[in-house]
């Protein structure tokens, strides 16, 4: 698998990077994968506050949609405008180019209920 | 449940093919992506493997009369060749399934959707009465791989002993493939020009592969499911059930009340009128609508999907459902339920798309 070692990521296979009190939220390839191409993005408004669960988006491909869920809590201060314009960007990107929002989090939010790349390889094993 | 796999499954599987359940069988997907393989079949041509359609013969001197008591169009004005689409419906004019009938020299085959098969075998097998009519299923002896789109016919050209280019649309021939008796029917359920080949089962993945190497491309279940959808072509299971029953479904020409009797047709007769029919939405915006959206007007629930995606070809988001007659006219405008979002869609004619033909 190639699920970088310096994120931590969601059952429900949203990752994050965590950089002071910015947190950068986006899809995993293997999210993308199972998804298939993507067709329809839509984001979080600017300036939600969110729970760790609470929907951030949708994304949705040919055939199915499925929701976004913040990985942690914070409040949404920007949106992946160039993503949101080419989807692309997340099926063919989606750890880099193809993020998809930034939250500001409080500088001590725990990230213990997440999964390390090791525990998410194990988790998507098999499919 | 998907413990059945035709023939060319060790292909798909080889091929990096992803697999889903359909009908109990083990069934392709995708290979690339069904976008791009959806736009295979509109601008070149696609290949499926439909290997879990079922396939049964129908012999003996009352084959004609039986399946006439069985199926909504008519069999006995068929000419030897001929394709004909109809269905099959219970005592109360729901349709148990919508199939193919062929008709050729000595006998008359159809194919039948693979989540039916069963089904319809016991039922067709339970009326048989004392009409002299020997049904056997021939799903597992053979494979059927549809070749669709423009380029279809440039392909088949010259393969076969007969010559498939001149096929009629919906006429179908039995002919030869390098010595092997194969069934070559000009038919599909993509909205494109194409073939349908059943070939033994031994010759599955060479014929597969020399139509690849002609151009074709392995294009999966998903595809197929957004190339009927733009075609609107119901699928069993989505527009079409027990439930619903032929003019609900806009299949009524495909239902020949004068030709004499047959099952569902008294049902028919005396049908309320006022039943919703299946229409066509186009909705704003590219999110797509899926079975089981409700469809709202004056601000309630009056509808529901029944298939429903953003497709590749129009690029557009299409659903197809039932509403009652007030609501279906086209033009009339509603608010489609995705999960919660209300967008807004608009009743439009079938079929959203139609091949233009030289």
């Amino acid at each position: 698998m190639t699920n970088p070692t310096d994120l931590k990521y969601a059952q429900s296979h949203e990752w994050v990077k965590l950089a002071g009190d910015i947190a950068t939220i986006g899809v995993t390839k293997f999210a993308v994968e199972q998804l298939t191409e993507p067709t329809f993005l839509e984001l979080a408004k600017l300036g939600k506050s969110v729970k760790v669960a609470d929907e951030i988006g949708v994304i949705e491909s040919v055939k199915s949609t499925s929701s976004i869920y913040s990985p942690i809590p914070g409040d949404v201060i920007e949106v992946n405008k160039a993503a949101l314009e080419n989807l692309a960007l997340v099926n063919d990107d989606p750890f880099g180019a193809g993020w998809l929002l930034k939250l500001k989090v409080n500088p001590d939010v725990s990230l213990d209920h997440l999964l390390d790349a090791t525990q998410y390889d194990a988790q998507i094993a098999g499919h | 449940m998907a413990d059945l796999r035709t023939p060319l499954h060790a292909w798909h599987v080889a091929h990096k093919a992803r697999m889903v359940a359909f009908g109990g069988w083990d069934m392709p997907v995708q290979y690339v992506g069904i976008i791009e393989e959806h736009k295979a079949v509109r601008g070149g041509a696609g290949l499926f493997d439909i290997g879990h359609m079922a396939r049964l013969s129908f012999t003996g001197p009352d084959a004609l009369a039986f399946l006439e008591s069985v199926f909504t169009n008519s069999v006995a004005s068929m000419k030897v060749g001929q394709v004909r689409y109809g269905l099959i419906l219970n005592d109360r004019g729901g349709i148990l399934d919508d199939i193919l009938v062929y008709r050729f020299r000595d006998h008359f085959e159809a194919v039948v959707n693979a989540g039916n098969r069963e089904k319809i075998l016991d039922w067709l097998k339970q009326h048989l009465g004392e009409l002299d009519c020997n049904i056997v299923d021939h799903t597992f002896e053979t494979v059927m791989i549809a070749i669709q789109g423009p380029q279809s016919v440039a392909m088949v050209d010259g393969l076969f002993a007969d010559d498939v280019s001149k096929l009629k649309y919906y006429f179908a021939t039995q002919t030869t493939w390098s010595g092997h008796a194969v069934t070559v029917s000009r038919t599909g359920y993509t909205g494109e020009d194409g073939f349908e080949i059943v070939i033994p089962n031994a010759l599955g993945v060479p014929m597969w592969e020399t139509l690849i190497a002609k151009g074709a491309v392995p294009c999966g279940l998903g595809s197929r499911d957004t190339l009927r959808l733009e075609a609107a072509m119901p699928l069993y299971g989505h527009e079409l059930s027990e439930q619903i029953d032929p003019i609900q479904a806009k299949l009524e020409w495909a239902v020949k009340m004068d030709k004499g009797d047959f099952l569902g047709r008294a049902a028919l007769l005396n049908r309320l009128p006022a039943l919703p029919d299946r229409v066509g939405l186009l909705l704003e915006g590219k999110r797509a609508a899926r079975e089981g959206s409700m469809l709202f007007a004056e601000g309630s629930a009056v509808g529901i999907v029944t298939s429903g995606s953003y497709v590749p070809h129009l690029q557009q988001s299409i659903a197809m459902g039932y509403l009652p007659k007030n609501f279906s006219p086209v033009g009339t405008e509603l608010l489609v339920d995705l999960r919660g979002t209300k967008v807004p869609a608009t009743v439009v004619w079938l079929p959203f798309y139609t091949r233009s033909k030289n």
